[in-house]
Protein backbone atom coordinates (compact mmCIF):
# COMPACT_ATOMS: atom_id res chain seq x y z
CA UNK A 1 0.00 0.00 0.00
CA UNK A 2 2.74 2.68 0.59
CA UNK A 3 3.69 2.37 -3.46
CA UNK A 4 0.75 4.43 -3.64
CA UNK A 5 2.18 7.63 -1.45
CA UNK A 6 3.66 8.77 -5.11
CA UNK A 7 -0.56 9.39 -6.13
CA UNK A 8 -0.18 12.40 -3.30
CA UNK A 9 2.75 13.62 -4.20
CA UNK A 10 1.27 14.26 -7.61
CA UNK A 11 -1.51 16.11 -6.66
CA UNK A 12 -0.07 17.90 -3.91
CA UNK A 13 3.12 19.47 -6.18
CA UNK A 14 0.91 20.00 -9.23
CA UNK A 15 -1.48 22.03 -6.94
CA UNK A 16 0.95 23.39 -5.75
CA UNK A 17 2.39 24.60 -9.35
CA UNK A 18 6.01 22.87 -8.57
CA UNK A 19 7.63 22.19 -11.51
CA UNK A 20 5.93 19.41 -13.39
CA UNK A 21 9.10 17.70 -14.31
CA UNK A 22 10.67 17.68 -10.52
CA UNK A 23 6.90 16.60 -9.32
CA UNK A 24 6.97 13.42 -11.34
CA UNK A 25 10.74 12.43 -10.32
CA UNK A 26 9.81 12.69 -6.64
CA UNK A 27 6.56 10.76 -7.18
CA UNK A 28 8.74 7.82 -8.87
CA UNK A 29 11.67 8.10 -5.84
CA UNK A 30 8.63 8.08 -3.23
CA UNK A 31 6.59 5.37 -5.02
CA UNK A 32 9.96 2.88 -5.27
CA UNK A 33 10.74 3.75 -2.03
CA UNK A 34 7.49 2.75 -0.79
CA UNK A 35 7.13 -0.10 -2.71
CA UNK A 36 10.16 -1.30 -1.33
CA UNK A 37 12.48 -1.17 -4.15
CA UNK A 38 16.49 -0.07 -3.54
CA UNK A 39 16.86 3.48 -4.99
CA UNK A 40 19.82 2.18 -7.43
CA UNK A 41 17.10 -0.31 -9.14
CA UNK A 42 14.46 3.23 -8.81
CA UNK A 43 17.27 5.21 -10.94
CA UNK A 44 18.04 2.31 -13.16
CA UNK A 45 14.18 1.96 -14.01
CA UNK A 46 13.92 5.26 -14.64
CA UNK A 47 17.05 5.52 -16.80
CA UNK A 48 15.94 2.34 -19.07
CA UNK A 49 12.01 3.35 -19.72
CA UNK A 50 13.67 7.35 -20.06
CA UNK A 51 15.48 5.50 -22.76
CA UNK A 52 13.13 3.54 -24.36
CA UNK A 53 10.64 6.46 -24.87
CA UNK A 54 13.12 8.38 -26.81
CA UNK A 55 10.89 7.98 -30.18
CA UNK A 56 8.47 10.10 -28.29
CA UNK A 57 10.67 13.20 -28.35
CA UNK A 58 11.54 12.47 -32.03
CA UNK A 59 8.45 15.01 -32.62
CA UNK A 60 10.50 17.93 -31.89
CA UNK A 61 12.89 17.03 -35.13
CA UNK A 62 9.97 18.82 -37.67
CA UNK A 63 10.87 22.45 -35.60
CA UNK A 64 14.04 23.15 -37.53
CA UNK A 65 11.69 23.31 -40.48
CA UNK A 66 8.76 24.57 -38.56
CA UNK A 67 11.39 27.36 -37.60
CA UNK A 68 12.60 28.04 -41.26
CA UNK A 69 8.95 28.36 -42.24
CA UNK A 70 8.28 30.84 -40.22
CA UNK A 71 10.79 33.23 -40.32
CA UNK A 72 10.06 33.68 -44.25
CA UNK A 73 6.20 34.34 -42.88
CA UNK A 74 4.69 30.92 -42.84
CA UNK A 75 2.37 32.02 -40.14
CA UNK A 76 1.73 35.54 -41.92
CA UNK A 77 0.72 33.17 -44.87
CA UNK A 78 -1.66 31.16 -43.25
CA UNK A 79 -3.07 34.01 -41.72
CA UNK A 80 -3.60 35.92 -45.02
CA UNK A 81 -5.24 33.04 -46.77
CA UNK A 82 -7.63 32.15 -44.55
CA UNK A 83 -8.46 36.38 -44.21
CA UNK A 84 -9.70 36.16 -48.00
CA UNK A 85 -12.31 33.59 -47.03
CA UNK A 86 -14.47 35.84 -45.43
CA UNK A 87 -17.50 33.99 -44.23
CA UNK A 88 -15.29 31.52 -42.37
CA UNK A 89 -15.29 31.61 -39.08
CA UNK A 90 -12.81 30.19 -36.00
CA UNK A 91 -15.57 28.03 -35.05
CA UNK A 92 -16.38 26.59 -38.91
CA UNK A 93 -12.69 26.61 -39.32
CA UNK A 94 -11.54 24.39 -35.98
CA UNK A 95 -14.79 22.10 -36.78
CA UNK A 96 -13.39 21.13 -40.34
CA UNK A 97 -10.47 20.55 -38.69
CA UNK A 98 -11.90 18.32 -36.26
CA UNK A 99 -13.72 16.41 -38.87
CA UNK A 100 -10.66 15.72 -40.57
CA UNK A 101 -8.90 14.64 -37.71
CA UNK A 102 -11.21 12.48 -36.57
CA UNK A 103 -11.72 10.95 -39.94
CA UNK A 104 -7.80 10.65 -40.38
CA UNK A 105 -7.06 9.09 -37.24
CA UNK A 106 -9.98 6.97 -37.69
CA UNK A 107 -8.10 5.54 -40.88
CA UNK A 108 -4.98 5.74 -38.61
CA UNK A 109 -3.23 8.31 -40.39
CA UNK A 110 -2.49 9.49 -37.15
CA UNK A 111 0.81 11.86 -38.36
CA UNK A 112 -1.43 13.47 -40.56
CA UNK A 113 -1.88 16.23 -37.90
CA UNK A 114 -0.33 17.44 -34.40
CA UNK A 115 0.32 20.20 -32.43
CA UNK A 116 4.17 20.87 -33.69
CA UNK A 117 3.74 19.80 -37.69
CA UNK A 118 -0.15 20.98 -37.85
CA UNK A 119 -1.26 23.41 -35.14
CA UNK A 120 1.38 25.87 -34.40
CA UNK A 121 2.64 26.59 -37.80
CA UNK A 122 -0.96 26.47 -39.84
CA UNK A 123 -4.06 25.89 -37.55
CA UNK A 124 -3.59 28.42 -35.18
CA UNK A 125 -2.45 31.43 -37.04
CA UNK A 126 -4.94 30.59 -39.60
CA UNK A 127 -7.47 30.53 -36.29
CA UNK A 128 -6.59 33.79 -35.56
CA UNK A 129 -6.75 35.12 -38.95
CA UNK A 130 -10.47 34.47 -39.40
CA UNK A 131 -10.84 35.63 -36.17
CA UNK A 132 -9.44 38.87 -36.80
CA UNK A 133 -10.95 39.76 -40.46
CA UNK A 134 -14.45 39.76 -38.96
CA UNK A 135 -13.53 40.99 -35.56
CA UNK A 136 -10.22 43.49 -36.23
CA UNK A 137 -6.62 43.04 -34.21
CA UNK A 138 -7.32 40.49 -31.17
CA UNK A 139 -5.83 41.36 -27.83
CA UNK A 140 -3.66 38.84 -25.82
CA UNK A 141 -6.41 36.85 -24.11
CA UNK A 142 -9.00 36.50 -26.83
CA UNK A 143 -6.01 35.55 -29.16
CA UNK A 144 -4.78 33.10 -26.38
CA UNK A 145 -8.59 31.15 -26.12
CA UNK A 146 -8.29 31.12 -29.93
CA UNK A 147 -4.88 29.26 -30.03
CA UNK A 148 -5.95 27.28 -27.22
CA UNK A 149 -9.60 25.85 -28.67
CA UNK A 150 -7.11 25.03 -31.87
CA UNK A 151 -4.93 22.69 -30.07
CA UNK A 152 -8.30 21.24 -28.03
CA UNK A 153 -9.63 20.36 -31.89
CA UNK A 154 -6.27 18.85 -32.72
CA UNK A 155 -6.46 16.70 -29.18
CA UNK A 156 -10.13 15.58 -29.34
CA UNK A 157 -9.98 14.43 -32.85
CA UNK A 158 -7.01 12.21 -32.55
CA UNK A 159 -7.86 10.76 -29.18
CA UNK A 160 -11.74 10.33 -29.88
CA UNK A 161 -10.75 8.88 -33.79
CA UNK A 162 -7.47 6.65 -33.15
CA UNK A 163 -10.01 3.62 -31.38
CA UNK A 164 -11.93 3.26 -34.46
CA UNK A 165 -8.37 1.90 -36.52
CA UNK A 166 -8.44 -1.59 -35.55
CA UNK A 167 -4.25 -1.79 -35.69
CA UNK A 168 -3.39 1.14 -33.50
CA UNK A 169 -1.54 1.09 -30.63
CA UNK A 170 -4.48 1.46 -28.47
CA UNK A 171 -7.07 -1.26 -30.05
CA UNK A 172 -3.98 -3.83 -29.91
CA UNK A 173 -3.30 -2.46 -25.79
CA UNK A 174 -6.99 -3.01 -25.17
CA UNK A 175 -7.42 -6.62 -26.54
CA UNK A 176 -3.91 -7.39 -24.82
CA UNK A 177 -5.05 -6.82 -21.59
CA UNK A 178 -8.53 -8.16 -21.74
CA UNK A 179 -6.36 -11.36 -23.06
CA UNK A 180 -4.49 -10.98 -19.69
CA UNK A 181 -7.68 -11.24 -17.73
CA UNK A 182 -8.57 -14.05 -19.48
CA UNK A 183 -11.53 -12.41 -21.56
CA UNK A 184 -11.33 -12.48 -25.52
CA UNK A 185 -12.74 -9.55 -27.49
CA UNK A 186 -11.96 -9.20 -31.47
CA UNK A 187 -10.37 -5.85 -32.54
CA UNK A 188 -12.87 -5.49 -34.99
CA UNK A 189 -15.35 -5.50 -32.31
CA UNK A 190 -13.37 -2.98 -30.15
CA UNK A 191 -12.76 -1.00 -33.25
CA UNK A 192 -16.84 -0.63 -33.99
CA UNK A 193 -17.70 0.49 -30.29
CA UNK A 194 -15.91 3.11 -30.42
CA UNK A 195 -17.59 4.96 -33.56
CA UNK A 196 -20.44 6.16 -30.85
CA UNK A 197 -18.11 7.77 -28.80
CA UNK A 198 -16.08 9.56 -31.51
CA UNK A 199 -19.91 11.06 -32.93
CA UNK A 200 -20.77 12.20 -29.66
CA UNK A 201 -17.41 13.54 -29.27
CA UNK A 202 -17.86 15.35 -32.45
CA UNK A 203 -21.57 16.59 -31.62
CA UNK A 204 -20.54 17.89 -28.66
CA UNK A 205 -16.99 19.46 -29.67
CA UNK A 206 -18.63 21.09 -32.63
CA UNK A 207 -21.75 22.71 -30.79
CA UNK A 208 -19.27 24.28 -28.11
CA UNK A 209 -17.12 25.64 -31.21
CA UNK A 210 -19.73 26.98 -32.80
CA UNK A 211 -21.05 28.78 -28.70
CA UNK A 212 -17.31 29.95 -29.26
CA UNK A 213 -18.44 32.20 -32.38
CA UNK A 214 -21.02 34.03 -30.23
CA UNK A 215 -18.69 34.41 -27.45
CA UNK A 216 -16.45 36.01 -29.85
CA UNK A 217 -18.95 38.16 -31.75
CA UNK A 218 -20.44 39.46 -28.86
CA UNK A 219 -16.97 40.22 -27.36
CA UNK A 220 -15.14 41.64 -30.41
CA UNK A 221 -12.93 45.03 -29.55
CA UNK A 222 -15.19 47.99 -30.33
CA UNK A 223 -14.29 49.65 -33.77
CA UNK A 224 -14.95 46.32 -35.05
CA UNK A 225 -14.82 46.17 -39.51
CA UNK A 226 -17.65 44.12 -40.20
CA UNK B 1 18.58 -2.05 -42.53
CA UNK B 2 17.95 1.06 -41.47
CA UNK B 3 17.57 1.45 -37.90
CA UNK B 4 15.30 3.97 -35.51
CA UNK B 5 19.36 4.60 -34.08
CA UNK B 6 19.68 6.83 -37.49
CA UNK B 7 16.45 9.07 -36.37
CA UNK B 8 18.02 9.39 -32.90
CA UNK B 9 21.69 10.07 -34.01
CA UNK B 10 20.21 13.06 -36.01
CA UNK B 11 17.67 14.19 -33.04
CA UNK B 12 20.98 14.28 -31.37
CA UNK B 13 22.75 16.15 -33.65
CA UNK B 14 19.97 18.94 -33.52
CA UNK B 15 19.98 18.74 -29.72
CA UNK B 16 24.14 18.67 -29.57
CA UNK B 17 23.90 22.31 -31.79
CA UNK B 18 21.34 23.68 -29.78
CA UNK B 19 23.57 23.93 -27.11
CA UNK B 20 26.62 24.60 -28.97
CA UNK B 21 24.33 27.87 -30.51
CA UNK B 22 23.30 28.20 -26.72
CA UNK B 23 27.08 28.30 -25.09
CA UNK B 24 28.29 30.56 -27.85
CA UNK B 25 25.48 33.34 -26.98
CA UNK B 26 26.88 35.21 -24.15
CA UNK B 27 23.35 37.09 -23.35
CA UNK B 28 21.36 34.28 -23.50
CA UNK B 29 19.27 34.08 -19.75
CA UNK B 30 20.40 31.37 -18.03
CA UNK B 31 22.95 30.78 -20.46
CA UNK B 32 24.50 27.51 -18.75
CA UNK B 33 21.21 26.02 -17.39
CA UNK B 34 20.19 25.60 -21.47
CA UNK B 35 23.45 24.35 -22.48
CA UNK B 36 23.48 21.93 -20.40
CA UNK B 37 19.99 20.70 -19.91
CA UNK B 38 20.07 20.14 -24.41
CA UNK B 39 24.02 19.03 -24.27
CA UNK B 40 22.55 16.23 -22.05
CA UNK B 41 19.38 15.50 -24.00
CA UNK B 42 21.75 15.23 -27.06
CA UNK B 43 23.45 12.69 -25.05
CA UNK B 44 20.74 10.86 -24.59
CA UNK B 45 20.00 10.76 -27.96
CA UNK B 46 23.93 10.05 -29.28
CA UNK B 47 24.80 7.24 -26.96
CA UNK B 48 21.96 6.54 -24.68
CA UNK B 49 22.25 2.92 -25.64
CA UNK B 50 25.25 2.56 -24.05
CA UNK B 51 25.15 3.92 -21.23
CA UNK B 52 23.19 1.57 -19.11
CA UNK B 53 20.24 2.15 -17.38
CA UNK B 54 21.80 3.10 -14.06
CA UNK B 55 23.79 5.78 -16.37
CA UNK B 56 20.41 6.92 -18.46
CA UNK B 57 18.91 7.21 -14.91
CA UNK B 58 21.68 9.60 -13.47
CA UNK B 59 21.29 11.68 -17.21
CA UNK B 60 17.82 11.87 -16.05
CA UNK B 61 18.26 13.39 -12.27
CA UNK B 62 20.56 16.01 -13.53
CA UNK B 63 18.18 17.11 -16.67
CA UNK B 64 15.18 17.27 -13.78
CA UNK B 65 18.10 19.03 -11.82
CA UNK B 66 18.67 21.60 -14.18
CA UNK B 67 14.90 21.95 -15.49
CA UNK B 68 13.48 22.68 -12.06
CA UNK B 69 16.73 25.15 -11.12
CA UNK B 70 14.82 26.93 -14.47
CA UNK B 71 15.75 27.37 -17.94
CA UNK B 72 15.85 30.51 -19.85
CA UNK B 73 13.91 31.80 -23.50
CA UNK B 74 14.31 34.69 -25.42
CA UNK B 75 11.39 36.20 -27.04
CA UNK B 76 9.53 33.73 -29.01
CA UNK B 77 9.33 35.94 -32.00
CA UNK B 78 11.63 35.61 -34.83
CA UNK B 79 12.81 38.54 -36.86
CA UNK B 80 10.46 41.36 -37.60
CA UNK B 81 7.08 41.53 -38.70
CA UNK B 82 7.50 43.81 -42.22
CA UNK B 83 10.24 41.35 -42.98
CA UNK B 84 8.16 38.17 -42.70
CA UNK B 85 5.11 39.46 -44.04
CA UNK B 86 7.34 40.65 -47.49
CA UNK B 87 8.62 37.31 -47.53
CA UNK B 88 5.39 35.82 -46.96
CA UNK B 89 4.31 37.63 -50.37
CA UNK B 90 6.91 36.73 -52.41
CA UNK B 91 6.17 33.33 -51.47
CA UNK B 92 2.86 32.54 -50.82
CA UNK B 93 1.35 29.20 -50.83
CA UNK B 94 4.66 27.70 -51.81
CA UNK B 95 5.72 28.12 -47.89
CA UNK B 96 3.08 24.96 -47.08
CA UNK B 97 4.99 23.18 -49.49
CA UNK B 98 7.22 21.93 -46.93
CA UNK B 99 5.06 21.90 -44.05
CA UNK B 100 2.95 19.42 -45.95
CA UNK B 101 6.32 17.00 -46.64
CA UNK B 102 6.66 15.45 -43.24
CA UNK B 103 3.04 14.32 -43.10
CA UNK B 104 3.32 12.70 -46.79
CA UNK B 105 6.51 11.16 -46.52
CA UNK B 106 5.70 9.84 -42.67
CA UNK B 107 2.49 8.38 -44.79
CA UNK B 108 3.83 6.66 -47.38
CA UNK B 109 6.90 5.52 -45.82
CA UNK B 110 4.52 3.80 -43.11
CA UNK B 111 2.94 2.39 -45.95
CA UNK B 112 5.80 1.19 -48.40
CA UNK B 113 9.01 0.34 -46.36
CA UNK B 114 7.79 -2.82 -44.77
CA UNK B 115 6.97 -4.12 -47.87
CA UNK B 116 11.19 -3.32 -49.18
CA UNK B 117 13.50 -5.86 -48.88
CA UNK B 118 17.01 -5.84 -49.66
CA UNK B 119 18.94 -8.69 -49.98
CA UNK B 120 16.62 -10.67 -47.74
CA UNK B 121 16.42 -8.45 -44.87
CA UNK B 122 13.47 -5.35 -44.58
CA UNK B 123 15.00 -1.75 -45.70
CA UNK B 124 13.87 0.11 -42.41
CA UNK B 125 13.36 -1.76 -39.08
CA UNK B 126 9.74 -2.55 -39.01
CA UNK B 127 9.02 -1.89 -35.23
CA UNK B 128 9.72 1.81 -35.54
CA UNK B 129 8.44 2.85 -39.41
CA UNK B 130 6.56 5.47 -38.47
CA UNK B 131 9.56 6.89 -36.37
CA UNK B 132 12.46 6.69 -38.99
CA UNK B 133 9.24 7.68 -41.89
CA UNK B 134 9.53 10.95 -39.92
CA UNK B 135 12.88 11.30 -39.54
CA UNK B 136 13.20 11.09 -43.11
CA UNK B 137 10.38 13.21 -43.75
CA UNK B 138 11.79 15.90 -41.64
CA UNK B 139 14.98 16.08 -43.90
CA UNK B 140 13.16 15.69 -46.77
CA UNK B 141 11.66 19.12 -45.52
CA UNK B 142 14.12 20.46 -44.21
CA UNK B 143 16.43 20.18 -47.24
CA UNK B 144 13.31 21.73 -49.15
CA UNK B 145 13.09 24.80 -46.82
CA UNK B 146 16.91 25.50 -47.58
CA UNK B 147 17.32 24.83 -51.57
CA UNK B 148 13.38 27.51 -51.75
CA UNK B 149 14.34 29.96 -49.04
CA UNK B 150 18.06 30.04 -49.11
CA UNK B 151 18.45 31.05 -45.67
CA UNK B 152 22.36 31.39 -43.85
CA UNK B 153 23.56 27.78 -43.16
CA UNK B 154 22.74 28.29 -39.30
CA UNK B 155 19.60 29.60 -39.49
CA UNK B 156 17.23 26.04 -39.00
CA UNK B 157 20.01 25.49 -35.58
CA UNK B 158 18.93 29.07 -34.87
CA UNK B 159 15.09 28.73 -35.13
CA UNK B 160 15.10 25.09 -33.58
CA UNK B 161 16.97 27.02 -30.76
CA UNK B 162 14.00 29.49 -30.61
CA UNK B 163 11.25 26.92 -30.40
CA UNK B 164 12.85 24.75 -27.95
CA UNK B 165 13.66 27.30 -25.66
CA UNK B 166 10.00 28.10 -25.59
CA UNK B 167 9.33 24.47 -25.10
CA UNK B 168 12.27 24.55 -22.14
CA UNK B 169 12.04 21.42 -19.45
CA UNK B 170 8.41 20.08 -20.83
CA UNK B 171 10.38 18.76 -23.72
CA UNK B 172 11.23 15.91 -21.29
CA UNK B 173 8.30 15.82 -19.60
CA UNK B 174 6.69 13.00 -21.96
CA UNK B 175 9.44 10.10 -21.70
CA UNK B 176 9.71 10.99 -18.02
CA UNK B 177 5.91 10.12 -17.80
CA UNK B 178 6.67 6.63 -19.33
CA UNK B 179 9.57 6.49 -16.62
CA UNK B 180 7.01 6.82 -14.15
CA UNK B 181 4.62 4.43 -15.47
CA UNK B 182 7.47 1.82 -15.42
CA UNK B 183 8.16 2.36 -11.47
CA UNK B 184 4.56 2.42 -11.00
CA UNK B 185 4.65 -0.71 -12.49
CA UNK B 186 7.27 -2.30 -10.92
CA UNK B 187 5.91 -1.12 -7.46
CA UNK B 188 2.46 -2.68 -8.34
CA UNK B 189 0.76 0.41 -7.88
CA UNK B 190 -1.58 -1.09 -10.36
CA UNK B 191 -2.62 -4.08 -7.58
CA UNK B 192 -2.79 -1.63 -4.54
CA UNK B 193 -5.01 0.40 -6.76
CA UNK B 194 -6.90 -2.20 -7.67
CA UNK B 195 -7.48 -3.76 -4.19
CA UNK B 196 -8.07 -0.51 -3.33
CA UNK B 197 -11.08 -0.05 -5.10
CA UNK B 198 -12.55 -3.37 -4.70
CA UNK B 199 -12.24 -3.08 -1.28
CA UNK B 200 -13.79 0.42 -0.11
CA UNK B 201 -16.67 1.57 -2.71
CA UNK B 202 -19.89 -0.52 -2.23
CA UNK B 203 -20.26 -1.46 -5.82
CA UNK B 204 -23.00 -3.89 -6.25
CA UNK B 205 -25.18 -1.86 -9.06
CA UNK B 206 -24.51 -2.46 -12.78
CA UNK B 207 -24.86 1.58 -13.22
CA UNK B 208 -22.40 1.79 -9.74
CA UNK B 209 -19.64 -0.60 -11.50
CA UNK B 210 -19.86 1.23 -14.68
CA UNK B 211 -19.42 4.44 -13.70
CA UNK B 212 -16.77 3.76 -10.87
CA UNK B 213 -14.94 2.12 -13.92
CA UNK B 214 -15.23 4.97 -16.32
CA UNK B 215 -14.69 7.41 -13.56
CA UNK B 216 -12.28 5.54 -12.52
CA UNK B 217 -10.17 5.20 -15.69
CA UNK B 218 -10.71 8.88 -16.08
CA UNK B 219 -9.21 10.12 -12.64
CA UNK B 220 -6.42 7.90 -12.62
CA UNK B 221 -5.78 8.83 -16.64
CA UNK B 222 -5.28 12.12 -14.83
CA UNK B 223 -2.94 11.35 -12.27
CA UNK B 224 -0.66 9.27 -14.43
CA UNK B 225 -1.25 11.53 -17.49
CA UNK B 226 -1.69 8.62 -19.92
CA UNK B 227 -4.75 6.32 -20.62
CA UNK B 228 -2.87 3.15 -21.32
CA UNK B 229 -0.96 3.38 -17.76
CA UNK B 230 -4.94 3.46 -16.29
CA UNK B 231 -6.74 0.81 -18.53
CA UNK B 232 -4.70 -2.38 -17.11
CA UNK B 233 -5.15 -1.12 -13.66
CA UNK B 234 -8.87 -0.34 -13.75
CA UNK B 235 -9.67 -3.33 -15.81
CA UNK B 236 -8.18 -5.90 -13.84
CA UNK B 237 -9.74 -4.34 -10.47
CA UNK B 238 -12.95 -3.44 -11.15
CA UNK B 239 -13.69 -3.97 -15.73
CA UNK B 240 -12.82 -8.01 -15.70
CA UNK B 241 -13.88 -9.19 -12.51
CA UNK B 242 -17.08 -7.08 -12.28
CA UNK B 243 -18.56 -5.65 -15.28
CA UNK B 244 -17.66 -8.61 -17.06
CA UNK B 245 -17.70 -11.59 -14.36
CA UNK B 246 -20.39 -10.54 -11.75
CA UNK B 247 -22.95 -9.11 -14.37
CA UNK B 248 -21.87 -10.43 -17.48
CA UNK B 249 -21.12 -7.60 -19.83
CA UNK B 250 -19.36 -7.88 -23.07
CA UNK B 251 -15.15 -7.58 -23.13
CA UNK B 252 -15.39 -5.45 -25.93
CA UNK B 253 -17.71 -3.25 -25.66
CA UNK B 254 -16.40 -2.46 -21.90
CA UNK B 255 -12.44 -2.37 -22.90
CA UNK B 256 -13.45 0.62 -25.87
CA UNK B 257 -15.44 2.73 -23.54
CA UNK B 258 -13.13 2.11 -20.99
CA UNK B 259 -10.64 3.26 -22.78
CA UNK B 260 -12.36 6.09 -23.82
CA UNK B 261 -13.24 7.33 -20.89
CA UNK B 262 -9.48 7.43 -19.83
CA UNK B 263 -8.88 9.70 -22.81
CA UNK B 264 -11.13 12.23 -21.28
CA UNK B 265 -8.81 12.56 -18.01
CA UNK B 266 -6.00 12.82 -20.65
CA UNK B 267 -7.89 16.43 -21.98
CA UNK B 268 -8.52 16.82 -18.51
CA UNK B 269 -4.60 16.59 -17.01
CA UNK B 270 -1.65 19.14 -16.75
CA UNK B 271 0.01 15.57 -16.58
CA UNK B 272 0.03 14.61 -20.38
CA UNK B 273 2.27 15.07 -23.09
CA UNK B 274 -1.12 16.24 -25.41
CA UNK B 275 -1.49 19.30 -23.11
CA UNK B 276 1.98 20.44 -22.11
CA UNK B 277 3.41 20.69 -25.51
CA UNK B 278 0.69 22.95 -26.87
CA UNK B 279 0.60 25.02 -23.97
CA UNK B 280 4.95 25.78 -24.71
CA UNK B 281 4.26 25.59 -28.33
CA UNK B 282 1.64 28.01 -28.88
CA UNK B 283 3.32 30.30 -25.69
CA UNK B 284 -0.44 30.20 -23.80
CA UNK B 285 -0.81 30.79 -19.43
CA UNK B 286 -0.70 27.46 -17.75
CA UNK B 287 -3.99 25.64 -17.86
CA UNK B 288 -5.23 27.23 -20.85
CA UNK B 289 -5.58 24.35 -23.14
CA UNK B 290 -7.33 22.11 -20.50
CA UNK B 291 -9.64 24.55 -19.55
CA UNK B 292 -10.96 24.91 -23.31
CA UNK B 293 -11.08 20.49 -23.01
CA UNK B 294 -12.58 19.94 -19.92
CA UNK B 295 -16.31 20.73 -20.97
CA UNK B 296 -16.29 18.40 -23.65
CA UNK B 297 -14.06 15.91 -21.83
CA UNK B 298 -16.70 15.90 -19.02
CA UNK B 299 -20.05 16.01 -21.49
CA UNK B 300 -18.41 12.80 -23.45
CA UNK B 301 -17.39 11.20 -19.90
CA UNK B 302 -21.33 11.45 -19.17
CA UNK B 303 -21.60 9.88 -22.36
CA UNK B 304 -19.14 6.67 -22.16
CA UNK B 305 -21.39 6.21 -18.61
CA UNK B 306 -24.50 5.97 -20.64
CA UNK B 307 -23.41 4.29 -23.44
CA UNK B 308 -21.62 1.60 -21.94
CA UNK B 309 -24.48 1.19 -19.23
CA UNK B 310 -27.13 0.91 -22.01
CA UNK B 311 -24.93 -1.40 -24.54
CA UNK B 312 -22.83 -3.74 -22.23
CA UNK B 313 -25.47 -5.83 -20.57
CA UNK B 314 -27.37 -6.66 -23.82
CA UNK B 315 -25.13 -7.02 -26.93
Amino acid sequence: MLSLLGIPVVLIGLMARFNPIVVVTVAALVTGVGGGLSPLLIVSTLGKAFNDARYISVVFLILPVIGLLERAGLQARARARIARLRSVTVGGLLTSYLAARQLSAALGLLSLGGQAAMVRPLIAPMAEGADEVRDGPADGERRGLIRAHAAAADNIGAFFGEDIFIALGSVLLIQAVLEQNHLSAQPLRVALWAIPTALIAFIIHAARLRLLDRRLQRTAPPGDPS
Amino acid sequence: MIRVSAVYLLAGLVFGAIAVFTALDRGAPKRWNNTAFWALFATSFLIGDRLGDLGNGLLVLAMVAIGGLGLGARAPVTGDADAREASAARWGDRLFLPVLVVPVTTLLGTLIFPHIRLAGAPLVEVKQVTVISMGLGVTLALMTAMIMLRPPLGAPVREARRLMDSVGWAAILPQLLAALGAVFALAGVGHAVGDLIGRWLPIDSRLAVVATYCVGMALFTMIMGNAFAAFPVLTAGVGAPLIVGKFGGDAAIMGALGMLSGYCGTLMTPMASHNIIPTALLELRPGAVIGVQAPTAVAVLIGNIALMYLLVFKV
